[in-house]
């Protein structure tokens, strides 16, 4: 198991773990991953009124590639459109952070994290103005 | 080509060299072992087998002096202990041996889910020479039941293998029990004592044993020697698996490594003399890290904690994710739960068998503790353990949905 | 002891050199390199750099290393396993191999393989034509050894391996008398499978290795935790590794000081034995440079090798492995020696420590022996 570097550092020193408040109609929540395949992960992103995601906070099962990924993206986050957020592949995620092969799966993680973000944030914001 | 590798040491907290916890995976060689060892691959360099001269007897000599201290410290006679590469081979010698040698008895193997891949695979490959076998699972805290071991037994069961003391769990089996059936179903029992040497009285002149392997690097010898004992009354036989010059009585071939039997010898003596003390204080060791990992939330003790070795504290913790509790104990040199293969995690077969969760298994530290830990050691491990546990929970959304009073075991995952 | 040591090919001091590297070793903590953290890496590290070092000596990749505990088991493991994994027919070995090739291979009949020695001539080469005559029974594997323990006899194996190939055999060679004494060169052997053992280069007993084929499809001696690509289980005698890595290093960087050092001595102890009643073997052969190998009629090699012995010279009556037993050598007797003589055989092999001082003073003492006993054995009869 060689990390990268870049991994290590996020492993280390996870950026914005916590969760914001899942009731809040600003905030989405995507939770992807299973405890039987060995990742569990919960993105959540607040979004203000231009659209624009505000915070973004996670909590990740899993390896330190996983938890990488996910602490990755939630710096990514920040100051994007949730359009701009959907639009993110796992492919740049696994290259930022030297991802092996065998690790990929996590970045992939990730990504499925940021779209079930963005579709509950979708969701809420559709139910809102159907009311 | 020549290049020096720095090797790490053994106790220290503060400048990034893990504190090794791992003394079932091997041992260090005790400084006595070494210094007995030394002179045999320098000055009195020689073949035990040339009869001829000098050099060869000064080895032999050696040889037969380390093969007494065997014996000694498992109550047998020399002339029942055969020199071998390791455990490893002891139990392929053992169990192909008789298998092989008995076979017209009948083509039935009886062993154990939790015996360790040398026995598991000896007996596997018997099985693609048209043998069977049972392997028989354990129960939850890794033991045996005498009950169901009676009923596996057939008329044409030939050999049963059952380990002394589990690598990974620590437990004891009951080898007096088990092999009083053995006997009375006249079944040829073959005991893996890769662990128990020094760590539980061993006597084969009472125990109802035929064959029992035994290696030097899980009790302060060298790596690459182990012995095997082979009973003389009632006189069991084997066939060789490696034929040549016919040393060891015909058993194993292949030039002996005297510095590495005399190795074995010493560490079996300062075992035979020390194991009384030194169990008394390692068991404080473990207890002291035992109640001190037990003030975590959800930690799991796998297997029995009475009839187990005290040197061995196997210790799962919920919701958190195996590969990054490796990552997070690099502190400390333990081994985990899950194998990891280059492609993913496999949860340790051991704790399977004992019908651990996945989750529960691959979460799961094994502390070994040896005639080197201080109680410093066990300290520090217990510090690091609570805040790097305390961490990752922190991290994890399990741990935050358990806390929430959410029932995991109900939850609908999405498929992935 | 002050002896002066005339048996190299049965085992060789360890050069302080190769002690350097293993003493670490043997005295600090190294952990299993099995395990993950970094006690198990370091010894991990260390196996695949020694592993570099005895695929440089022996002219073969890294990855062809499998290792393993001596070098009958080595052999043990390349007969019984290259055989296991092929269809049972014919295992073919030279009649001069060490028991360690030739008895796993007899034992392979038992699962229905036939064995079958393959002749040599006089001087104690290969006899071709029976060789050929014997590949025309379907034959899965051939095993010669490189070079003899007893005679020092070189075989032009490149030539035997092609001819075993043509009629669809795989090849061992056991090459533990040839390392560190020849080049080697396991590609240009033309061998799927070679063995080589530490001990005899001035390194550590408890390590050898196979140097196979990655193409061979081998059954497994040992059974277990998969080390060595799982085709050698139990954890891996890191010491001993370690040293067998740096001995083979040495012994490569040395081969031609070595051939050329003892040739001399050879060629000075075996002029000195022309002038005594003595029977020289395979001289006429292509001989490893180290190895003389003679008898003297009418004394037994044992009571001469005694003899020496008490006079300051360790000294050899045949391979160390059948010491016990007072069978004449099997490698003379496949050579067509008479029982008698072969049972006056003496072996003497030269080390890089020797020197014409020690050879001069030998013949001197050798003399004299054979002078002594001849006159205890005329009066006894």
């Amino acid at each position: 198991m060689a990390y990268s570097d870049k991994v290590l550092d996020h492993y280390e020193n996870p950026r914005n773990v916590g969760s914001l408040d899942k009731n809040d109609p600003q905030v989405g929540t995507g939770m992807v991953g299973a405890p039987a395949c060995g990742d569990v992960m919960k993105l959540m992103i607040k979004v203000n009124d231009d659209g624009i995601i505000e915070d973004a906070k996670f909590k990740t099962y899993g390896c330190g590639s996983a938890i990488a990924s996910s602490s990755l993206v939630t710096e990514w986050l920040k100051g994007r459109t949730i359009d701009e957020a959907y639009a993110i592949k796992n492919s740049e995620i696994a290259e930022e952070l030297a991802l092996p092969p065998v690790k990929i799966h996590c970045s992939v993680l990730a990504e499925d994290a940021i779209k079930a973000a963005v579709a509950d944030i979708k969701a809420k914001q559709a139910a809102k103005e159907s009311a | 080509m020549s290049a020096s590798i720095e090797m790490p040491v053994l106790n220290n907290h503060d400048d990034g060299h893990p504190i090794y916890l791992d003394y079932s995976a091997t041992t260090p060689v005790d400084p006595r072992v070494a210094e007995k060892m030394i002179p045999y691959i320098t000055e009195h360099f020689g073949n035990p087998a040339s009869r001829s001269h000098p050099y060869g007897w000064t080895a032999e000599k050696a040889v037969e002096n380390a093969r007494e201290e065997v014996a000694k410290l498992v109550g047998a006679d020399p002339r029942e202990i055969v020199w071998t590469s390791g455990a490893t081979e002891s139990n392929n010698l053992a169990i192909k041996g008789a298998a092989n040698f008995y076979s017209a008895k009948g083509k039935h193997i009886i062993t154990v889910q939790t015996e360790h891949k040398a026995v598991i695979d000896a007996v596997r490959e018997l099985e693609r020479q048209g043998y069977e076998a049972t392997y028989l699972q354990p129960e939850p805290n890794g033991l045996i039941d005498l009950e169901k071991f009676k009923a596996a037994i057939r008329p044409d069961t030939v050999l049963a293998s059952v380990m002394f003391v589990n690598n990974e769990i620590g437990v004891i089996q009951d080898i007096t029990a088990i092999g009083n059936i053995c006997r009375a179903n006249n079944v040829i029992f073959h005991v893996d004592a890769a662990q128990a040497t020094g760590k539980v009285k061993i006597d084969l002149e009472t125990l109802p044993v035929d064959l029992m392997s035994f290696c030097a690097h899980k009790t302060y010898g060298p790596k690459g020697i182990g012995a095997l004992y082979v009973r003389r009354k009632p006189r069991i036989r084997i066939e060789a698996q490696m034929h040549g010059g016919g040393h060891e009585r015909g058993m194993r071939s292949g030039t002996l490594a005297t510095h590495q039997i005399v190795g074995m010898g010493e560490a079996f003596r300062i075992a035979r003399e020390e194991m009384d003390t030194e169990n008394e204080r390692i068991r404080f060791l473990r207890d002291k890290l035992l109640h001190g990992l037990q003030e975590i939330e959800e930690v799991y003790v796998n297997g029995d904690l009475e009839h187990r070795v005290p040197h061995n504290l196997n210790i799962s913790f919920n919701y958190v994710e195996g590969e990054s509790l490796i990552m997070a104990v690099k502190g400390i040199a333990v081994s985990s739960g899950s194998a990891c293969t280059s492609a993913s995690l496999e949860p340790s077969y051991v704790l399977r068998a004992l019908g651990r969760s996945d989750e529960l298994a691959h979460s799961s530290i094994r502390f070994s503790i040896g005639r080197f830990t201080t109680e410093e050691d066990i300290d520090y491990t217990i510090k690091l353990m609570k805040s790097k546990i305390g961490k990752l929970r922190e991290l994890s959304p399990l741990w935050e949905m358990f806390q929430d009073g959410v029932d995991i075991s109900k939850v609908e995952w999405a498929a992935h | 002891m002050s002896s002066v040591y005339f048996d190299h090919n049965a085992t060789t001091a360890l050069d302080s050199r190769v002690l350097d590297v293993m003493l670490p070793w043997l005295k600090n903590q190294s952990g299993n390199p099995t395990s993950r953290h970094v006690f198990g890496r370091t010894a991990r590290t260390a196996i695949e750099h020694a592993r570099a070092q005895v695929a440089e000596a022996c002219g073969a990749y890294p990855s062809q290393v499998v290792f393993t505990s001596c070098g009958t088991e080595a052999n043990n493991f390349a007969v019984k396993g290259i055989a296991a994994n092929l269809a049972p027919s014919q295992i073919l070995y030279s009649a001069i191999e060490h028991p360690c090739v030739s008895r796993p291979a007899i034992a392979m009949q038992y699962q229905a393989y036939r064995s079958k020695a393959i002749a040599v001539n006089q001087q104690g080469q290969l006899d071709i034509a029976h060789f050929e005559t014997l590949l025309t029974t379907p034959t899965c594997l051939a095993s010669v050894m490189l070079a003899n323990n007893e005679s020092g006899v070189i075989q032009d194996m490149a030539n035997i391996a092609e001819i075993a190939k043509r009629a669809g055999s795989f090849v061992h060679t056991d090459a533990v008398q040839a390392l560190g004494k020849l080049t080697l060169s396991f590609n240009d052997l033309n061998v799927n499978a070679m063995t080589v053992s530490s001990h005899k280069i001035h390194g550590p007993q408890g390590a050898a290795a196979l140097i196979l084929d990655k193409r061979l499809d081998v059954q497994p001696l040992l059974h277990g935790g998969g080390q060595e690509r799982a085709l050698r289980s139990g954890t891996e005698n890191v010491a001993a590794i370690i040293g067998f890595g740096m001995a083979c290093e040495l012994a490569a960087a040395n081969v031609k000081n070595f051939a050329a050092h003892t040739n001399a001595l050879r060629e000075q102890f075996e002029q000195g034995l022309q002038s005594l009643d003595v029977t020289l073997f395979s001289d006429k052969a292509a001989r490893i440079p180290n190895t003389s190998f003679f008898a003297v009629a009418g004394i037994e090699g044992e009571t001469l090798v005694m003899a020496l012995d008490r006079k300051g010279f360790a000294v050899a009556s045949g391979s160390a492995c059948s010491s016990d037993s007072t069978e004449p050598s099997h490698v003379l007797m496949a050579m067509g020696v008479h029982a008698d003589l072969a049972r006056g055989a003496v072996r003497v092999s030269f080390g890089m420590q020797n020197t014409t001082r020690q050879v001069a003073n030998f013949l001197n003492t050798l003399k004299n022996e054979i002078l002594r006993l001849k006159q205890l054995t005329s009066i006894a009869a």
